[in-house]
């Protein structure tokens, strides 16, 4: 469609983030004189209410067809902004972004580079925005069930949710039964109460759902599909069977860390020095025992394999401090005759009701020392912690029958083989990362997959639990609305160009392109294909544009990039910025 | 999606923060109905007020307001701001509500938020502002922050010259600039009353008052503030624009205090309140960005850096030269012009005096003053802290006492704005449940029938 | 008074990084028998403001740079780094234990920290016919100044000459033309002095053509593979080539040694360079031998003290010495055997060995003589 652009530019200060690198001011004035702009303002907050105000003002009285909204990364506000513009009547893909903040102000110094940088991105989003088409908006159904991966606590509470809202949950654990890291345990901080009190009601509760179908010794094998309409295949035993669903939970869990990887402290070469897994077991047998005897000191030793850039690890585990205080409770209680001592760091007791839990166990009798110990040393039967009483300020030598190392959570050893599956980003620490690490916790970058419990990252049972919830709050708004909107920006062929040859098929990572049974081109699926566009560079005829970022629009950003010239206006004089080689 | 399917049951979230935000937008993309009432002017709570978060450093106001705007543009969220919910009846899938809408006396739809009658306003520059903590002034007619939501004035009646003392000068200056006849001061509070299955109480936190440590200073020095003090400063839409300066100069050496009313037996505060630690070594980022070549300490007894990203971004920050010293500061002292922080530095083994232009104290956050009238209202138990009391510690942290109505965020516990998130997404699961199997039974009813 | 710019100090060796955790004080062999304290000293650095006086701390020389701090350490701070750096500062102001003074000037004109002539050091060589290095050759073989000079250290060169000759390994020596590599230098914090060795000897082996080399001593390794600009010189300690040579059959052991042999670690082979497992796997191939560890092994071996200048430095608690110690938990094994595969360690246990009239119980040999004895 031949229009006259008529073109809105808005650029925005976003508080001081972008206005003290860049002369916001400047830069609106320069794109008031860029080819089809007819109106350009700054505000402080673009994507606040009358930020998004000033935008459908100017697109009602000023006949906008075009906006340009200079700003933050569209990752943060593109859906905020095409929204806003839908809301008065124009197509959302008749709006276009410049990231003059994550790309410009956030990364250089202040200064006239880095101005007019923001400048040339300004124009050359305003190229593009001239030569931009409406776009249709279509919607997919849903299929109105949800699969979970992941039968431990996290997973059978999402399970819960999602069948009392009445839907179908199909529930794949790997393992004989349900519960996972939390069935193991035999108490639980800081109530100290039985776990099975707990966890056993929602085990039960789960199995005898009626819309809930547990499939334990199971796998998942394979992914297809797109939100609203997954295809996942799960293998039990010999056999493989599809099941459909409308979104998916990964609640996949965590391994403990291997203490073997601190060869100085011991683990598996003194069989006086177990873990805190260890220990549980043993406190659930009531037999709290080294080579038969009760022990008479029990030492436990905090972050071992957590915030040890040494191993790799810089992260903490959240819950070790917790974990090592109610152990240390346990031996006080169990054996009153113990000494109890705990070496840390820091004590992070933050929970609700943990620092009161914390108070109790030093009442009870635990000794906390602080310090990280360097080595355990075998000294007959007995070892030897070596550490240094930071407090003291004097390196001791502590004997003790028993040394628990309170080991910290690692990704487990299915989040590789899930993230390859379902193409799931990970965090530095290697657990899953969420959309956003503080406004969407349970979301991944994958549409309709969502995240529970400690795949995401180490959580005590309160926060998997709450976070399983989230993400059945989440996987269930897709089911109970029926629809999921499409995705508009999409390949599409020229039948006259394409020769069939099917080299853009191959590319495909989403299935999304087939060769047509009779007219001898290639045909787009609109609805598995996202708009990736490695099939339009692979083409060899040219005959695949991507919509919304076609050659044309591409080719006439970067004409405008290449041959920019700075304005000569009246900027204000200033220094020259130097440029670093 | 209609918003007007009288059939469909609808739920009630008291507290316009991020927890009953996120909620609401839960709710209502599942295609429910939602009542979010706030008391203030306008929605957005404590988060409004942070500039950067932890540990991403993500501007505050960036990642909320969409979240705000979406929520007053929600077609199935009717937003009642400066109101109360005074009275629920009822039971879970039938509950009754009465809420008094305060009046602004401002007409809304006329208000454009312009903001001329604030600019006119005989007491603009001299009330002060509670959401800048007391460090900044306005005007007796006021918008509580520029992104508000819904970007409308309101007066002040506890301030307002009129409203306190019945005359105000031989004319309005408010009614006068106001080009749009927006002011109104005839309004009175209306009462609306509606039917909902299911409640979410989502109403915050109050933070310690730091006067209740008199030897730490506050109160008495002007160099002595809080953490949220110091978050308005810090703050692009704060009072000194970002700034962080004291009477105009900027301090050289900050000096920081942790658990500041937490972990504090004898105060009634024994709890941890989960957040300050991180808040700090935010807010030192901040200040070492802010003001080069300053000296800043931070006096703690643990680091709490449990969270996602949270002991990395606690590397950063010492490695960029913030001085964390073991030890909790017995009293701060005047020396001079300055201040002097007196703590024993336990891993020295010795007392020391640390020189300071301005300290900041870590205060805790504390169940709302009016938590306990919240509490009668909705027949809710309150734990020892005050917080309001979950069904289990463990695995029902959103269930209150009371059947169908239920909790999200701080006003549960002290929580992050991560853990809030998640938690308001949990109460709206919950929430979701009780309205989809309400709806299944009216569906069921109104098809017997 | 020997006042630093302790803030600027703190900042280059990334001091703020320390959570005070106090893990490397705890694993510090020094603490065994000095006051000196790693953690302490970091806190008392970095809360000094600027303007530290470093004169009431002479534990600072008490440290062997055995790395334990700097390999456990949490958040990646080298308190040992730290310590040489003090030691540099030490050093600049000229106040220098007289020991050290000596030892680094004999290196700055002779070439070698013993004071004897540069024309002596290939004499253990001379009737071995062991090849001049040239050009082409594959391996330079570094001896090192002690393994030259030293009687002791001596038999060690001559026992690797003939297991490497056996195996027709291609090597050549630099004899009195070789120089000291600098390794105790720079950890007694003269860095001037140890630029310019590196300066000095980066150049003769760049001229000489050196692709590849082996040394004697881990310091020697240790120094040219980790502190040398990075080349493309290939270097290896002797034990990965000998090593590899057994596990290629390229050296058999025609007799045997039947004794009960225990291995110390030595520091620069074992913490700093991750080296446990070669020197072991060549005692286990030797005929008769029975290898047992001591408790104290690999990552957890006990500092000989040979190390970070300490040769010359008696330290400030000379009366008791972590060598005797080490002996004791070596004869406790019931070894009669102490291997080790470092001419320091040989040194200060083989001393230690005497002091405790040990030596009908136990021996200490380098993992090269024990080869050598069984081929």
């Amino acid at each position: 469609m031949a229009l006259t652009p008529r073109i809105g530019v808005y650029t925005c200060h976003c508080g001081i983030n972008i206005a003290a690198t860049v002369d916001v001011k400047a830069v609106a004035a320069y794109a008031a004189t860029l080819p089809g702009v007819v109106v350009s303002r700054e505000y402080t907050y673009m994507c606040s209410d009358p930020g998004q105000g000033l935008i459908q003002k100017d697109i009602r009285e000023q006949n906008l067809n075009r906006v340009v909204v200079a700003s933050c990364s569209p990752r943060m506000h593109e859906p905020t902004f095409r929204a806003a513009v839908s809301e008065v009547g124009l197509n959302p893909y008749c709006f276009e972004m410049a990231n003059i903040r994550e790309q410009c102000s956030w990364v250089h110094p202040a200064g006239d580079l880095t101005t007019h940088k923001a400048m040339q991105l300004v124009a050359s989003a305003v190229a593009k925005a001239a030569l931009l088409q409406p776009l249709e908006q279509r919607s997919a159904s849903v299929t109105p069930g949800a699969l979970i991966i992941g039968g431990g606590i996290a997973g059978v509470q999402a399970a819960l949710d999602i069948a009392e809202a009445g839907f179908e949950v199909t529930l794949v654990e790997r393992s004989p039964a349900l519960g996972g890291h939390v069935a193991q345990l035999h108490r639980t901080f800081p109530t100290l109460e039985p776990t099975t009190d707990f966890l056993q009601p929602l085990i039960d509760r789960a199995t005898q759902h009626p819309r809930i179908r547990i499939l334990t010794g199971s796998e998942v094998v394979g992914l297809g599909g797109f939100v609203g309409n997954f295809k996942v295949s799960v293998r039990q035993g010999e056999d493989t069977s599809e099941i459909a669903v409308g979104t998916i939970i990964v609640a996949t869990g965590f391994d403990a860390f291997d203490a073997s990887r601190k060869p100085e402290l011991g683990y598996g070469q003194y069989p006086q020095v177990i873990t805190t897994a260890d220990f549980e077991r043993l406190a659930a047998r009531g037999e709290i025992q080294v080579n038969g005897k009760k022990p008479q000191r029990v030492v436990f030793i905090h972050c071992v394999g957590s915030r040890d850039q040494a191993i790799g690890n810089a992260y903490c585990s959240r819950v070790c401090c917790m974990v090592s205080a109610k152990q240390a409770r346990l031996v006080r209680d169990y054996l009153p005759e113990a000494e109890v001592n705990v070496f840390y760091m820091d004590v992070r007791a933050f929970g609700k009701g943990f620092e009161e839990s914390y108070d109790d166990v030093r009442k009870s009798g635990v000794i906390y020392r602080r310090g990280n110990p360097s080595e355990i040393l075998r000294r007959g039967e007995r070892v030897v912690v070596r550490a240094e009483d930071t407090l003291l300020g004097q390196p001791i030598e502590v004997e003790a029958d028993l040394v628990v190392l309170a080991v910290g959570m690692t990704p487990s050893r299915g989040t590789d083989v899930v993230a390859g599956l379902f193409k799931l980003a990970r965090s530095s620490d290697g657990f899953f990362m969420e959309a956003h690490p503080k406004l969407r916790p349970v979301e991944t970058s994958m549409a309709g997959i969502f995240l529970a419990g400690a795949c995401q990252g180490p959580k005590d049972i309160p926060e998997a639990v709450a976070q399983a919830r989230a993400a059945a709050a989440a996987a269930m708004i897709p089911l109970m609305r029926g629809t999921v909107p499409v995705e508009a920006a999409i390949s599409s062929v020229d039948e006259e160009l394409c020769a069939g040859c099917g080299q853009c098929a191959s590319l495909c990572t989403f299935g999304a392109l087939s060769l047509h049974p009779t007219r001898g081109v290639m045909t787009v699926n609109g609805v598995l294909c996202q708009g990736c566009g490695a099939c339009a560079t692979a083409c060899p005829s040219g005959a695949i544009n991507l919509k919304h970022f076609t050659f044309d629009e591409v080719m006439a950003q970067l004409e405008v990039v290449t041959g920019w010239a700075a304005p000569v206006t009246a900027l204000q004089p200033r220094e020259e910025q130097a440029v670093e080689a | 999606m209609t918003a007007t399917d009288v059939r469909k049951p609808a739920a009630l979230i008291i507290g316009g923060g991020i927890a009953g935000i996120q909620s609401a937008l839960d709710i209502a993309d599942a295609g429910f109905k939602v009542y979010l009432v706030e008391r203030s002017p306008s929605i957005g709570g404590r988060m409004s007020q942070l500039d950067k978060t932890f540990p991403t450093l993500d501007c505050s106001a960036c990642i909320l307001t969409p979240k705000m705007v979406d929520a007053g543009r929600h077609p199935n969220i009717e937003l009642l701001t400066y109101s109360e919910v005074t009275e629920v009846t009822g039971q879970p899938g039938a509950f009754h509500a009465q809420i008094k809408k305060k009046p602004r006396y401002v007409d809304v739809d006329k208000c454009s938020g312009c903001g001329l009658c604030a600019a006119a306003c005989r007491l603009t520059g001299k009330v002060s502002s509670d959401f800048n903590a007391g460090m900044g002034k306005r005007a007796a007619v006021y918008v509580p922050f520029p992104q508000a939501v819904p970007l409308k004035y309101t007066v002040d009646p506890n301030e307002c010259i009129f409203l306190t003392r019945g005359v105000c000068g031989k004319t309005f200056k408010c009614k006068d600039a106001c080009t749009a006849g927006a002011i109104n001061f005839d309004q009175k509070e209306e009462f609306v009353e509606v039917e909902v299955a299911t409640v979410i109480n989502a109403t915050g936190f109050d933070v310690f008052d730091a006067t209740r440590r008199p030897e730490l200073g506050y109160g008495g020095y002007p160099q002595v503030i809080t953490t949220l003090e110091f978050e308005r400063l810090a703050s692009a839409s704060g009072p000194t624009a970002g700034r962080i300066s004291l009477n105009g100069n900027l301090p050289r050496r900050v000096v920081f205090i942790q658990c500041v009313g937490s972990r504090d037996v004898g105060l009634g505060a024994p709890w941890c309140s989960r957040v300050c630690c991180m808040a700090v070594a935010k807010q030192a980022h901040l200040a070492h960005e802010r003001l080069p070549g300053a000296e800043i300490t931070v006096f703690y007894i643990d680091i709490r850096a449990f969270g996602k990203g949270f002991e990395e971004f606690y590397d950063r920050v010492r490695h960029e030269g913030v001085l964390y010293r073991k030890g909790m500061p017995s009293e701060v002292l005047r020396r001079g012009d300055h201040l002097v922080v007196r703590a024993e530095d336990m891993l020295l083994g010795e007392m020391v005096d640390v020189e300071a232009d301005l300290v900041v104290l870590a205060v805790g956050i504390a169940p709302r003053k009016d938590a306990t009238q919240v509490a009668e209202m909705l027949h809710l138990r309150q734990d020892e802290s005050g917080f309001f009391a979950e069904d289990h510690p463990k695995v029902r942290t959103v269930e209150s006492s009371q059947p169908g109505i239920f909790l999200a965020g701080c006003c549960q516990g002290p929580k992050d704005i991560p853990d809030t998130v998640a938690h308001a997404k949990a109460a709206a699961s919950a929430a979701m449940i009780l309205l989809a199997q309400t709806e299944k039974a009216m569906v069921t009813s109104y098809a017997a029938n | 008074m020997l006042q630093i710019e302790s803030r600027a100090f703190a900042r280059d060796h990334d001091l703020f990084a320390c959570v005070q955790c106090g893990k490397c004080t705890g694993g510090c062999p020094m603490t065994l028998k000095t006051k000196l304290n790693p953690r302490s000293l970091i806190l008392r650095l970095l809360t000094a403001g600027n303007g530290f006086d470093l004169e009431p701390f002479p534990e600072l020389w008490d440290c062997t740079t055995c790395s334990t701090c700097a390999k456990r350490c949490p958040k990646q701070v080298s308190p040992m780094e730290m310590i040489i750096g003090l030691r540099s500062a030490i050093v600049e102001k000229g106040a220098v234990h007289p020991n050290v003074k000596a030892a680094l000037e004999s290196t700055f004109r002779h070439g070698n920290p013993l004071s004897l002539p540069r024309e002596q050091r290939g004499a253990w060589a001379t009737d071995l016919g062991v090849k001049h290095y040239t050009a082409g050759m594959e391996y330079l073989y570094y001896v090192g100044c002690t393994p030259s000079y030293d009687p002791r250290g001596q038999k060690v060169a001559r026992a690797l000459v003939a297991l490497f000759s056996k195996a027709g390994v291609d090597f050549g020596i630099l004899g009195n033309d070789e120089n000291c590599c600098g390794s105790e230098v720079r950890r007694l914090g003269e860095a001037g002095l140890f630029e310019m060795m590196v300066e000095d000897n980066t150049g003769a082996y760049k001229e000489l053509g050196v692709t590849k080399m082996f040394t004697t001593s881990p310091h020697c390794y240790n120094v040219y593979r980790n502190d040398y600009p990075k080349d493309g010189m290939q270097v290896q300690h002797y034990t990965q080539i000998l090593a590899g040579l057994v596990a290629d059959k390229k050296i058999t052991f025609s007799g045997s040694l039947d004794k009960t042999v225990t291995y110390h670690d030595p520091c620069y082979l074992g913490k700093h360079n991750g080296i446990f497992d070669e020197p072991r796997a060549v005692l286990k191939a030797i005929p008769g031998l029975k290898l047992v560890e001591m408790d104290r092994s690999r990552e957890k071996s006990l500092c000989c003290e040979g190390g970070g200048g300490r040769m010359w430095l008696e330290g400030t608690n000379p009366a008791t010495r972590l060598a005797m110690m080490r002996v004791q938990e070596a004869v406790e094994t019931g070894a009669q055997v102490l291997a080790t595969a470092c001419p320091f360690c040989v040194l200060m246990l083989d001393e230690a060995v005497k002091t405790l009239n040990l030596e009908e119980k136990i021996q200490v040999l380098d993992v090269a003589e024990m080869a050598a004895q069984a081929l």
